[in-house]
């Protein structure tokens, strides 16, 4: 059973983002006295020795749940691109933009209008969303039929000239987003401290890709977008308005990215570059699992996520290239993808 | 070919139009398919396309259908003029297109693609019983994907597809093409059931023999363009000539 444990003040990486949940006494929280600190039996042995390395586990568990929490990122935005692939057959490059207008939302409708972070999980994405719709009629509908390569080269230019403005209107450096204070605190696991708030991140984001993937998989709407993606005009025969589809697919792959820019906030602080920053290696979780995979960029998402939290305590010097090594070694083995139709 | 001809075909006690179409034109990028196509289809007819391949008569289904990139002329359907309306919207009036391709979706079940036309109409939609009493192979397969069929189950779902949509108007692309002769009879009876049935139906079929079995009018086409058309009892007199215009 997990206890729950309120602690005066989490020492984690969002230490910056200027919340420390106030003290609560209550039925809550286990008592005083009889609480041993975390995991008071493993401390004996904190560290294991692997293949000659000397690791430590809280550090193992710590990097772990970096991965999770990374992975979490990656496989929303991954399947953002996913579902944006499969109907409009476009690379949205314009996806990390999205993604960090999702967290600039948050932060204005908190400051603008109060509204909070439970607010901003429902609203900011709509609004995103609908700017992606915007976007998608007024220039991506234009250039269907085209060689894909303009509209990558539109949402590319679209991303930089996003982020520019931003970046002018802001400058580069982060602006703060509190943690809810709902989310605050950390759980102990017995061999961890897991953060209120990175735990919750893990699941939203899991339930909102098992729900996507269960909308698309299970349901006539992901029927039709099914069928969309494979015969558009078939799909039009049957009297479905499949342009109207399109619009809406791409303002939903939108929304995901600013559902996850929200999440992103109050661990990453808002900040124009935050979504160039990620967005590089969401691209390569994309190529490894398959193109337009909806299962394959949630798994790789995660997976790549975890690999990556792994590295880090193994071979803290490669973490930041294994994604990009894993690429390149599916793209030799497997061109379409580890969850792609091989053509 | 004289205007006459023409004439000729149309049946003395003449029921409702149901498409009219007049100086059809249609391009796909730059080439010019079809140069003007005037046929006619009446309430509860079986009227069929004949021509060599290439002669237009795929591009003639999918322009009435609204899949071409650029259309001109008239194409009333049910005394409306369809010719600038959108591909859904045309489906919407009960226009179905089954596809020479059959269209299938592979990654689709066999039930998600016989329930994916949304229905447009609500009299007239054939039931699943009904479906599944016409084309019993589909029962034992609904939880297939859809790309495990074989051909004459593709094909039969495809025809299935639109039948349960409560689309009046039905044109079938070679519904017979590569498939077993036991299958071909088995379509062949659908077909006849759906006429039975009151349905119209414009159909495209290189088997002239098969088509004489359905049709009550047949149209010849070439260069994307209606060069004759007769009614099924002059077919017997033309056999000569139908052979050497389709080199068959």
């Amino acid at each position: 059973m997990l206890r729950m444990l309120l602690l005066p003040r989490f020492a984690g990486e969002d230490s910056g983002s200027g919340f420390s949940p106030p003290p609560r006494s209550g039925a809550r929280g286990p008592p005083e006295g009889r609480w041993r600190g975390p995991g008071s039996r493993a401390r004996r042995r904190l560290e294991v020795n692997l293949f000659g390395h000397v690791i430590s586990l809280p550090q193992l568990y710590g990097q772990l749940l970096i991965g999770l929490i990374n992975g979490s990122f990656y496989a929303l935005l991954s399947l953002g691109l996913a579902v944006i692939f499969g109907m409009l057959t476009i690379v949205n490059f314009a996806h990390g933009a999205f993604y960090m207008m999702g967290a600039f939302a948050a932060y204005f409708l908190l400051k603008l209008t109060g509204l909070n972070y439970w607010w901003a999980l429902i609203l900011s994405p709509l609004i995103v969303g609908a700017i992606g719709a915007v976007v998608e009629i007024l220039f991506l509908k234009r250039l269907a039929g085209f060689d894909p390569l303009y509209s990558l080269l539109l949402t590319f230019g679209l991303a930089l000239i996003i982020q520019g403005l931003f970046q002018y209107y802001f400058g580069a450096s982060g602006l703060p987003y509190a943690i809810p204070k709902e989310l605050g605190g950390a759980y102990n696991l017995g061999f961890m401290f897991l953060p209120v708030y990175r735990g919750w991140v893990i699941v939203a984001s899991m339930a909102v890709c098992f729900g996507t993937w269960l909308v698309i998989e299970k349901t006539k709407l992901g029927a039709y977008l099914r069928a969309g993606t494979e015969n558009p005009t078939m799909v039009r025969a049957f009297g479905i308005n499949v342009p109207r589809m399109i619009t809406l697919t791409y303002a939903f792959g939108v929304a995901l990215a600013a559902f996850a820019g929200v999440l992103a906030a109050p661990i990453n602080q808002v900040r124009p570059g935050m979504g160039a920053d990620i967005i590089v290696v969401v691209f390569a979780v994309v190529v490894i699992g398959g193109m337009g995979s909806i299962l394959g960029s949630i798994v790789t998402g995660f997976v790549l996520g975890v690999i990556e939290g792994l590295t880090k305590v193994f071979y803290p010097e490669a973490s930041n290239t294994v994604v990009f090594v894993i690429m390149a070694l599916v793209l030799l083995i497997r061109p379409s993808g580890l969850f792609g139709r091989t053509a | 070919m004289p205007e006459a001809a023409l004439d000729l075909a149309k049946p003395a006690a003449a029921a409702a139009s149901v498409l009219d179409v007049k100086g059809l034109e249609a391009w796909y990028n730059e080439s010019h398919i079809l140069h003007g196509v005037d046929l006619d289809v009446r309430e509860g007819e079986v009227v069929t396309l004949l021509g060599r391949n290439g002669a237009g008569k795929t591009t003639t289904l999918k322009a009435i259908m609204g899949i071409v990139g650029k259309r001109a002329g008239s194409v009333v359907f049910n005394g409306r003029e369809i010719i600038r309306l959108p591909i859904e919207r045309i489906a919407r009036l009960g226009v179905a297109l089954c596809p020479e391709e059959r269209a299938i979706f592979a990654s689709l079940t066999v039930k998600e693609n016989l329930f994916l036309p949304p229905p447009i109409a609500k009299a007239g939609a054939m039931s699943a019983e009904r479906i599944f009493a016409l084309f019993p192979n589909l029962r034992e397969r609904l939880a297939s994907g859809g790309a495990k069929l074989s051909g004459g189950e593709q094909q039969m779902l495809a025809i299935a597809r639109i039948l349960r949509t409560g689309a009046r108007f039905l044109m079938l692309d070679e519904p017979t093409e590569g498939l077993a002769p036991v299958i071909i009879q088995q379509i062949g009876r659908t077909i006849a059931e759906l006429k039975r049935e009151g349905f119209t139906i414009l159909l495209i079929e290189q088997n002239f023999r098969f088509a004489s079995t359905l049709a009550d009018r047949f149209f010849l086409m070439e260069h994307g363009r209606i060069i004759d058309s007769f009614l099924n009892s002059e077919l017997e007199g033309r056999m000569a000539t139908l052979h050497e215009a389709l080199g068959v």
